[in-house]
Parts: C-alpha cells; structure tokens; sequence
C-alpha cells in the first residue's frame, strides 16, 4: 500500500568505523544465538501452507495448461465423464481486473487470453472441494492450440523469426565499457578466447509452493503463502483484481526454502487461487505438487558467455571483451536484473584497464527464467573463472600465480568505473583459501598420487569471485524501503518488517542487531510473519539485502525508538531493565511505542542507468574457494571430496547461521557444476520429478571447511555485509579447474555430468554425445 | 476401509479408502502435520516415518499396509513436548534451516542411531542419504548426528538383565535387513545410497 515517503526524516546512522580492520566484538552480534523458529520445526509443530486446513466451505484448485510451447488457442472441449455443473471453471474472462502479473514489466497474463507463450502457460482454472473429483475433471479437459513456431534456444531468439517480446525478442540489453578494449586486444602480448555455457537449474526448495486466498466479509482479499516477498503479491493483487491497495491483505506462511524460487512466482500462484476465491466466493487453496512445481515454475537463466581476454608479456590482463546471453523464456519476470547482475559481475574480481562488456536476456517459448541464489553472477562468474584457468594453460603458467598478477587490490575500479577502495579482499581471501586448504603439499600429493596411475584422478582448483551486496545500481533509491519497530506491553520488542524468513535466519540475525543496538536480549525482541496490515515495506526478501539492508534499518529504527523513549523520560536507557522499564510506563500511560525509519543512500553511492557507470553497489562480499576433485577414469564420475571456503562478508553477525548459509549455498553449486541437469524437450522439462533430476545428497556432498575474514564494512548494521547469495558463484569455477587438474580437461559446459566429462577424454563431440 | 493404527504409543482408529497414503492418513485424518511431503514418489525422504520399526516413505505405503501397525512420526520424538538431545543438537549445529527436510531428516537420524537395520560398518552419511536437504550442504546435520553417535553406542549396548524384547530380536544382519525389506513393498523402501540414485540419471 502507498506510503508517504519522508526518506529525508531519519538521518542514516554509520557508526562501524570505516578503517577498523578488527572484528566487531558485541555482546549479541557475532555470537552463535540458536535459530529463533529451529526448536517448532524441529518438533513438527511449524505450520507451512500445506498444513493450514482448507477453511470451511473452501476448495482446491488446479491449473490447466498449455500443451504446446506457442500457438493460439482453437477451443477448450469439457469431457462428458464430468458433471462440470459441479466444478468451478475459471478463465482469463473471469479476471475482474487487468490480466497481467505485476513483476518487473507487465507482458506476463495471468491467465492466456488467446496466445500461449511456452508449454507450460495456465489457461484455465479449475475448482471442487473434493480433490479426486477435481483430478477426474482435470483429465476431462483438452485444449486444442493450433501451434506456432516456437524459439526455444538463445540462437532461434537471435535469428528473429519468431516474435515473442518486442522487436528483437531481448528483455534487455546492458553494455558496460571501460577504457578502449580493442585496441588494447590489438597490442596484447597473448589473448585467449572461449565461450562457456550454464545450465538452467532447479530450485528444489522441499516445500512446494502453495497459497491460500479467500475474501473477508468486508471485501479484503486475503492471501496467505510460501514466499519471500509479501508485497510482491501484493502489488500483483491490486490492478488484477481491481481492488483499492488497503483492500488486499497479504501474509508470509513459513517458508521451506526459496533460494529465489519464490521470489516472483508466488504472485502467479497467488493470482490464481484470488481468481478462484473471486469466482467461487469460496477460499481457495492451491498448492503444486513437485512435478507441477518443478514443470512449470522458473528456472535459474541458462547462459552463454563468450570472452576474449588480453595479456601482457608477464601474464597482466589488459584488455576483455565479455558477450553474455541469458536463456529469459517467455516472459521479462526478473530477467532485465538477473542480466544486470550478471553483466555487472562478468569481469570477476580481476583488474582490468580496458574491459567490454555487452549482455542480453532474450525471450524464448519456454517457461520463464527467474531469481534465483546468485542472480545471474553464478553464470558470468564460472566464466570467467574457467576462463583464467583456460588462460594459465595457453600461456603456460600456474593458475594460482596468473590469479596473483591480476586480482584486484585495493583502491581497485571496476569496469563500471567504481573505485572499491578499501572495500577489496580478493587477495586476502585468495591467500588464506590456500593456506586453509594447504593447496601446495595437497596438490604435490595429488600429484604423485596420479603418476602412480589407478582409476581414480585427483585434482584441485582455485576461484576467486566477488558479489555485491543489495540490489543492483539505484535499486535500493528506487524502492524505497522502510522498516520499524514497536513495543509489547510487557516490554518487548517487536520486529516490523516485510523481510521473510525462509530458513536463511532473517528472525535469528535481525533479532541479533536490534537487540545489540539496544543492549537487550534476542529473547526480549519478537517477530511476526510478515502481514502487510501491520509491517511497512522493507523491500523483497532478496538480492543478499536482508542482513545489510533492512537488519541497518531496523537498528536505526530501534536507536530512533530508543532515543524517543530517553526524551520522554529525560534520561540515558543504557540497560536492558531501563530500557524495558520506559517501554512497560509508556504502556501503562496508554501510549505504544513505535519508530520507523526510510533507507537514506549513502553517500557517494550512485549509478547511472543509461551509461551502466558508477557504484554499482554500494559494497562487495568476496569469497575464495579451493575444491579437491576425484575422477574416475572408468565411470568419468566427478566426486568432490573436499571444499574449503574463505568468505569476507563484513561482520559476521552469527557465525553458525553464517556457515550453514556458506555450505548450503556451496552444495547447491556443487549439484548445479556437476548432477543437476533440467533437460528439454518439446520446450518443456521432460525430468520434472527427483527420480530424474538429480539432487546432491548427504552421499555426494563434500566436505566442507569455512574460514571467515570477520571485517566490518562500512555500510551494514555493525559491519555486516551480504551473504546468501556470495557462496553459490564459486564452487564452479573451483570444481572444473579441479577437474582440468586431475585429467587434463577443461570443461567449458556444465554440467560436468559423466557424459561430458567421458566425451572430452575421448575427444568426441560432446553436443553429439549428449544428444 | 477401517483401520487401526499406534501412532506415537497413542491408539487410533479411522475409516479411510485403503490405497490412501499413510502420509496422508497421518497429515489429514489424524492432523500429525510434521510429517511433509516433498516429491511423493520416495526421493526426498520429507516423509519418513518408522512403520514397525522400519524406516519408509510414507508416501509410498498405502493405509491398508499400517493396519494394525506400530508408526513413529516426528511428533513422537520429543521428551515430554521438550527436544530430545537428538533435537537440541540440531539445534545446536543450525541443522535445520527452512525446516521441512527435519521431520524426516530427525526421523531417518533417530533410526540410524538406534541401529535398526544399519547396514555394517555404515555411516551416518551414508545411511542419511534418502533425505533430500536443499538448504544446509548436510554438514551441519552429520555434525549434529556423529555428536549423539556415543550416547546412542551407550544405550544400545544390552543392558545387565537384558529385557526380553516383545518381537524377535531386530538385528543388524544383512540377512535380517533382506528379510524385513522384504515384507514391504519395493517401493515404499527407501533408498539408502547415491549410487543407486545416479545410476537412475535421466539420458
């Protein structure tokens, strides 16, 4: 809902010291505090949306879809083994509103009006409170399309002659210059070109995604669900289904797991099951099952990146040219920022004089690309990576030591013209991952190991990346958020903020922050599930924004409270009890006291849109990785043995929390570089169910080693920087340079499945192997 | 069909169709919502419930199957309504993060800690491995699992007057675990390696 925007009210409070190299130390913060909801889930008494009981009077609902990946839709034909009287029957006409799905643009109907886009796109709604009868009637539904050409590649989409969004199918195009790149590629000593390609993947969070919808009496819709970000839907709900923005009510379930996944596509699920309460008058619940989940949500963007790199006689980068292409599908959903991030982060942490980068989404007829852990880093950065390793081996050098001539130090620039300042740990992370993992003796042992011979190769690789903290360029200006804290008349604290926990610990860290700022205790803050009735928009739940961003604005809105409070009673609150004391009298006067604060930018931050120049965040996380391979020469299976990781996020506010994020994010790009294979046919995902698509489990995982360089930054609440999102663009780039180690192959393609890696010993054509 | 069921050492009795799930007969007759469902075809292990002992995905065993049998859900883990150590030490290590694979996850532990058809000289990797975890890189459950390894050592060591078991005696031959698998269907056993998983990898 619309609220005035007094930004300029709260001055923005900057207290960690800029120099400090020193750990914060605090009383909460950087303390391992247990996970705040862990003890109920532990226990099986958290309620996700599949354990909410369909409300009385309420009804399931199923989507009929596409069959076919573009065409028109001829007509619906209802079997007659279905008395359809009985069935609630929804289609694009029933939309009360305007039928889009409010994401970034507006091209995506929520319902097809006409034209299907991809294979996967809902065209009608059905509703019944008795589930089987529901699955009767949806096998009685057939819809006839007349199909189109249909793109389904990069390549179709480039070539034109099918028109799927605008007029050369590109959601976006971003290009970032810096310097003369080719002239500088003219004089270069040596230059090395190679084209690198990812994988769409599948989110897999074990909770599927579901929703809840129904009308109040007084005409409020209200939704309830799985997602990471409540007034995403809420934006969504307003112009679909016309309703006045105080007329739409939108809460957070708990969530089980997001890692992007539900970041956009909560509104399309939210959107149909408001359709279906709209229609029916009845609530409405639908939830996927995981082969409706995995067929028809979005994927992370399959990429293609080309670069072409110069050297100088000592092995100096002095010129690049990066093209980057992103698989979007059909529709813009988060595509023009998953490109930005990816084209923002295509240079890797490597100083460059002279760099060209030039990046485009493009739309294809499958089911739409979307957010998800990395944001379009991961691709750009595992190409870049593998792109160094492919450079140390033309010119003949130590990866390690080509890495050492180029990383970044500080008071280094970025191709969009930042200086970092003393903001850069790519050497030092770099260093210590090595130590940490005693890269030299490990890899004479390797060494010797395979001279030996056997069935069984060892290798180890090294990636070096960097990833910015909040969203992308003027994001965090434009959007605007706010956050607040209010009190408990027992003297609590409460959290109000439309930051959702979805098991990364968003209750547990900001908890941590507030409760430092004001000398409390974790236990003497609480927190709600988001409800947009009650807490101001503090943005999505994205973008590794959460700790940094609102956790900041939440410690200010707690110091704004606090200083309030101290007016009132014309004293200091430096304790705990004083503190509590002032809250519980304010109660009992009959007040309740709240304070709430807009994000100020820092200063010196900004960025330019048009000329992609500037700072493109206002801070960077950095991580190095070394992994220790295993290829079988028989099976050409790939094991991981051994990850050892060396994040600099800032301040790490709690250091258990910390690592679980940090291994977690690190096996999911373990199962993206080297299981997870979302394979295409006829447009659509022909393994959409685990038997298929292959997950790492407790058996192929790692084992892990995390060593933080705990250094407050500048920005964040203490120090804190980013995190989530930073441990998913390394392990890539560190496993095929582990790979190449080992065997002597570089895999420009993931995923490095048996398949490939066996087709590259062999020399045969890969594409045609895996055909 | 009406069925007779000990859930948790709590008696209950239903009248459901007899192909109905148990995951769905615990879920949404009895209300034991712990219990998740992730993929319901038996990969990821959310499911998990001990059915007479035997560890199984709920998912994939029909009602009439649990007819008269003994099951063990996540509700039934607690102490009193308070964590088990088991619990506490998931806790502790931050081995539950969304916290969907937990019930499973906890189920799945307690079974293997307990040595009910472990395989010998099987690890808590390995045996864990039919529990699909997105969120944690499994490092801080197998912590939180080899921590209560010793006091499961302790108390499965026979006691001094060893108490007569009601059921002949559960051990862990090969032979016994072939023997048990044996009588559920093949599906609804789990699958305990990855091997076996990728060797079902889609071409």
């Amino acid at each position: 809902m619309p609220r005035p925007n007094t930004k300029a009210a709260t001055p923005a409070r900057r207290t960690a010291s800029r120099t400090a190299s020193a750990r914060f130390r605090g009383a909460v913060v950087g303390t391992p505090v247990p996970r705040r909801e862990a003890p109920d889930k532990l226990l099986g008494r958290t309620v996700y949306v599949d354990d909410v009981p369909l409300p009385a009077g309420g009804v399931y609902v199923r989507t009929i879809r596409s069959r076919i990946a573009h065409g028109r839709v001829a007509g619906v034909r209802f079997g007659p083994q279905v008395d359809w009287s009985r069935i609630a029957v929804v289609t694009a006409r029933d939309i009360p509103g305007r039928n889009f799905v409010q994401h970034i643009l507006q091209d995506q109907p929520a319902l097809a009006d006409g034209l299907v886009r991809h294979r996967e796109e809902p065209i009608l709604l059905l509703a019944h409170e008795d589930r089987e009868l529901l699955e009767r009637a949806v096998r009685a539904v057939e819809v006839d399309c007349e199909p189109l050409p249909a793109a389904l590649t990069i390549a179709d989409s480039r070539r034109g002659d099918v028109r799927i969004f605008g007029d050369d199918n590109v959601f976006k195009h971003c290009r970032i210059r810096r310097g003369d790149a080719r002239a500088a590629m003219e004089h270069a000593a040596v230059r090395v070109r190679g084209r690198y390609t990812t994988p769409a993947q599948e989110h897999a969070y074990v909770e599927n995604s579901g929703v809840l919808a129904r009308f109040e009496p007084d005409g409020t819709l209200v939704v309830q669900g799985s997602m990471q970000c409540p007034y995403y839907v809420h934006k969504a709900m307003v112009p679909l289904l016309g309703l006045p923005a105080e007329k739409v009510r939108v809460v957070q379930c708990e969530t089980g797991g997001g890692f992007g996944g539900k970041e956009d596509w909560p509104s399309v699920l939210a959107a149909h099951a408001a359709l279906v309460a709209r229609v029916t008058g009845r609530p409405a619940k639908l939830v996927y099952d995981r082969e409706e989940d995995m067929l028809s949500t979005p994927k992370r963007h399959a990429g293609e990146v080309e670069i072409e790199t110069g050297f100088d006689e000592d092995g100096r980068l002095v010129a690049m040219i990066v093209d980057v292409a992103m698989n979007g599908g059909a529709y813009s959903t988060m595509s023009p920022v998953v490109l930005s991030r990816g084209a923002l982060h295509a240079g890797g942490p490597y100083r460059c004089e002279n760099t060209d980068i030039e990046a485009r989404a493009y739309a294809t007829n499958l089911v739409p690309a979307g957010a998800f852990r990395g944001f379009g880093a991961p691709q750009t950065l595992f190409a870049i990576e593998a792109h160094m390793d492919a450079c140390a081996a033309a010119m003949e050098m130590d990866p390690v030591e080509l890495r050492r001539r180029n990383l970044m130090d500080r008071g280094a620039t970025t191709a969009t013209g930042q200086n970092l300042g003393d903001d850069v740990a790519a050497r030092d992370a770099f260093e210590s991952a090595l130590e940490l993992s005693g890269w030299k003796a490990r890899r004479a042992a390797a060494w010797r190991r395979n001279r030996a011979g056997g069935q069984v190769r060892r290798g180890l690789g090294v990636s070096v990346v960097l990833h910015g903290s909040g969203f992308t360029g003027n994001g965090e200006r434009n959007i605007a958020s706010r956050a607040a804290v209010d009190t408990l008349p027992d003297g609590r604290l409460r959290l109000l903020a439309a930051a959702a926990e979805i098991g990364q610990g968003r209750d547990t860290v900001l908890s941590q922050l507030v409760a430092e700022e004001l000398g409390i205790e974790v236990d003497d803050v609480v927190s709600d599930k988001p409800d947009t009735f009650v807490v101001p928009n503090s943005g999505p739940t994205v973008a590794s924004r959460t700790t940094m961003i609102v956790g900041g604005l939440l410690r200010e809105a707690a110091a704004k409270l606090r200083a309030e409070l101290e007016e009132r009673e014309g004293h200091p609150l430096r304790s705990r009890l004083a503190f509590q004391k002032a809250v519980r009298g304010a109660h009992a006067r009959g007040e309740s006291p709240r304070a709430e604060v807009g994000y100020v930018p820092p200063a010196g931050v900004e960025f330019d849109d048009a000329t992609y120049t500037g700072s493109a965040y206002g801070t960077y996380a950095w991580m190095a990785t070394v992994a220790e391979v295993d290829v079988d020469l028989v099976t050409c299976e790939t094991r991981v043995t051994d990850l050892w990781m060396v994040p600099e996020a800032g301040t790490i506010v709690n250091p258990v929390l910390a690592r679980g994020q940090i291994e977690g994010g690190a096996l999911q790009a373990v199962g993206w570089a080297l299981l997870e294979d979302v394979r295409l046919r006829d447009g659509t995902m022909w393994n959409p169910r685990l038997s298929d698509y292959i997950l790492p489990t407790s058996a192929d995982a790692p084992r892990m080693h995390v060593r933080f360089l705990d250094r407050p930054c500048a920005l964040g609440p203490f120090g804190a920087k980013g995190l989530g999102e930073l441990p998913f663009d390394g392990p890539a780039g560190a496993i095929v340079a582990a790979i190449r180690d080992a065997v002597d192959v570089l895999v420009h393609d993931l995923p490095a499945t048996p398949e490939r890696v066996s087709a590259l010993l062999s020399g045969a054509d890969v594409q045609e192997v895996l055909r | 069909m009406n069925l007779s069921l000990r859930v948790n050492g709590r008696e209950y009795a239903v009248d459901v169709p007899p192909m109905k799930r148990l995951l769905d007969v615990l879920r949404e007759d009895l209300r034991l919502t712990g219990t998740k469902e992730g993929c319901g075809e038996g990969e990821c292990g959310a499911c998990s419930v001990l059915l007479d002992g035997e560890l199984v995905n709920s998912c994939l065993v029909p009602a009439v199957q649990a007819d008269g049998a003994e099951i063990s859900t996540v509700e039934g883990l607690s102490e009193k309504g308070a964590l088990s150590p088991l619990q506490r030490s998931f806790l502790k290590h931050n081995a539950a993060q969304c916290g969907v694979c937990s019930p499973g996850m906890l189920v799945a532990a307690r079974w293997f800690l307990d040595g009910e058809g472990r395989l010998p000289g099987e690890s808590a990797r390995e045996a864990l491995a039919g529990n699909i975890c997105r969120c944690t890189g499994y490092a801080a459950i197998l912590d939180a699992v080899s921590e209560q390894e010793k006091p499961a050592r302790r108390a499965r060591r026979p006691a001094k007057p060893k108490p007569m078991p009601k059921k002949p005696a559960r051990r862990s031959t090969r032979r016994a675990v072939a023997a048990r698998q044996a009588r559920k269907p093949a599906t609804a056993r789990r699958s305990v390696n990855a091997t076996s998983r990728k060797s079902r990898r889609s071409r």
